[in-house]
């Protein structure tokens, strides 16, 4: 048995706000719930499975209860900012078992206005992993640009050419953190964070969330919005293997083939793609372990408007993405989907609208590169895909 | 000196941070696999068997990679610019740790380091390496 055809997402919401002083945590997940449920013309009754990540109260139990809620289904996998591209698979999973059939996965947080959640203290690792200074996602990621960089010969004026893209993007996008086109030369004159990466190769930091309504086959026919069918999943853990870490490539070299093999697609059938972007070297390597560009070639192939929507070889994060528009809960798995939804729509901006959109990929890393992280890649089609 | 806040530690890792008090770096081996392991565990993640022993590490590796963080948090907020790496150390496994007692713009991948401990007063030292001197 496979997940391909058997669930659709059918309604999505993304938090139009990036400052969010006024909610609570709870009420954000209620306020981005309700918006996906009646954009796929659901409503909160309608639910029979609840999806989450470990940051919403105890476990799922918190977050059902201050729905109302008695699901037949409940998960709260936390790989970290693809956790939402899991509880997608996940969902279509149990929905091709017959555990459920509306399925409704949010996320929210607060970073910019309220208090960010850490809790691994315990975790074995913790005290070879947090003593040397770690503050910040962008200190371990930049272990691994670093480490590409001397292996390929990578530049960060190509790794800038990143941003340089989403930010073209952004400017259609009037909800963006950062609505406007930067240079490479922006980029190389932000301050550097931690060798390599500079200011401008980090995401941003915002409020916010966002909710998905994946259903049964029965449940998208009867809705009169447009589903996206799910067609390939695939999950991954990569870690530091015993002393054994590589930091040049991603746990996407197997989710990406899991969900290939599972959609019967290949990259050249991919026509958007939703890449995690919370820095310029995340996409990169993930674009290469994916397969769109050999091993070691990614920075030449973001060159040249690359990944620019409509025409680039591959238009990727054309909602301005983590770069730039919204990192929200410092987690951008849900926006991907999102984004990957609305292409499949045809609803994205019409400047960033990629023609004939029919087959798109949604890529997920939480985590760390410099450590370990999940990764989740989703290929979604148009509903009659 | 770089601030060395202590450790966790637990009853799978005392052994561990003890010796780095006497300025010892241990390592563990599976018996059955003769493999290295890292971090210390009870089991062998290879076929998880507890016959693993420990043995004195050699304390020099070179480095793996490396990122100077311009602006740290918390206690290393007042640090200035410090260097955050992986090592690999001669005996195999690579490593999370600082450079320390370096010119950070003379730091290169490949570049042999040995090893230093910084007491962090609560019963451990944190394992940090500098360049080798000529």
């Amino acid at each position: 048995m496979t997940i391909r055809g058997a669930a659709y997402v059918a309604g999505i919401y993304e938090h139009p706000r990036r400052d969010i002083p006024d909610r609570t945590l709870f009420e954000i997940h209620t306020e981005v719930a309700l918006g996906a449920l009646a954009d796929a013309g659901l409503s909160m009754t309608d639910v029979d499975a609840v999806f989450c990540d470990g940051t919403a109260g105890f476990g799922p139990m918190s977050l059902v209860e201050h729905f109302g809620l008695n699901p037949s289904y409940i998960d709260s996998t936390e790989t970290g900012g693809s956790s939402y591209l899991a509880h997608v698979g996940h969902a279509a999973a149990a929905i091709a078992a017959g555990k459920c059939s509306v399925a409704l996965i949010t996320l929210a947080g607060k970073p910019r206005t309220g208090r960010s959640v850490v809790a691994y203290a315990q975790s074995p690792e913790a005290g070879f992993e947090s003593g040397w200074g770690v503050s910040g996602a962008p200190h371990t990621y930049a272990l691994a640009a670093q480490r590409h960089m001397y292996e390929f010969g990578t530049t960060s004026a190509q790794l800038a050419e990143i941003k340089v893209a989403a930010s073209i993007h952004a400017q259609y996008n009037p909800n963006a953190f950062l609505p406007y086109a930067v240079t490479v030369e922006d980029v190389l004159n932000s301050p550097l964070v931690a060798d390599p990466l500079h200011r401008l190769d980090c995401c941003v930091v915002t409020d916010g969330g966002g909710a998905l309504v994946v259903v049964s086959p029965e449940v998208a026919r009867s809705l009169n919005r447009t589903s996206a069918k799910i067609l390939g999943h695939g999950e991954a853990i990569k870690h530091t293997s015993n002393g054994g870490i590589d930091l040049t490539y991603t746990g996407a070299v197997w989710s990406g083939p899991r969900a290939f093999a599972e959609a019967g697609v290949s990259v050249a059938d991919i026509k958007y793609a939703s890449i995690y972007d919370s820095f310029t070297i995340t996409v990169l390597q993930t674009i290469e372990d994916l397969g769109f560009c050999e091993k070691g070639q990614g920075g030449k192939f973001v060159m040249d408007g690359g990944l620019v929507a409509p025409f680039g070889k591959l238009p990727f994060n054309t909602d301005g993405g983590g770069l730039c528009n919204n990192h929200p809960s410092n987690r951008g798995g849900i926006t991907k989907v999102i984004e990957a939804v609305r292409q499949m729509r045809g609803e994205a901006h019409p400047s960033v609208q990629v023609p004939n959109c029919q087959i798109s990929l949604a890529h997920g890393t939480g985590g760390s590169l410099g450590s370990k992280h999940g990764s989740v890649t989703l290929i979604l089609g148009q509903e009659d895909a | 000196m770089l601030p060395a806040p202590a450790p966790v530690i637990n009853s799978t890792t005392a052994e561990f941070w003890k010796a780095t008090t006497e300025g010892r770096f241990l390592l563990q081996r599976c018996d059955a696999c003769d493999i290295v392991l890292w971090f210390p565990r009870r089991n062998c993640p290879k076929c998880w068997t507890e016959d693993v022993s420990t043995f004195d590490a050699q304390q020099t590796g070179t480095i793996y990679s490396f990122t100077v963080v311009r602006k740290g948090k918390g206690v290393f907020q007042d640090a200035g610019p410090f260097v955050i790496a992986y090592v690999e150390l001669a005996d195999g496994p690579r490593i999370m740790t600082n450079i320390v007692d370096c010119d950070i713009d003379s730091l290169h991948i490949g570049m042999p380091v040995e090893m230093v401990f910084h007491d962090t007063g609560e019963g451990s030292a944190l394992y940090r390496f500098r360049p080798v001197s000529r």
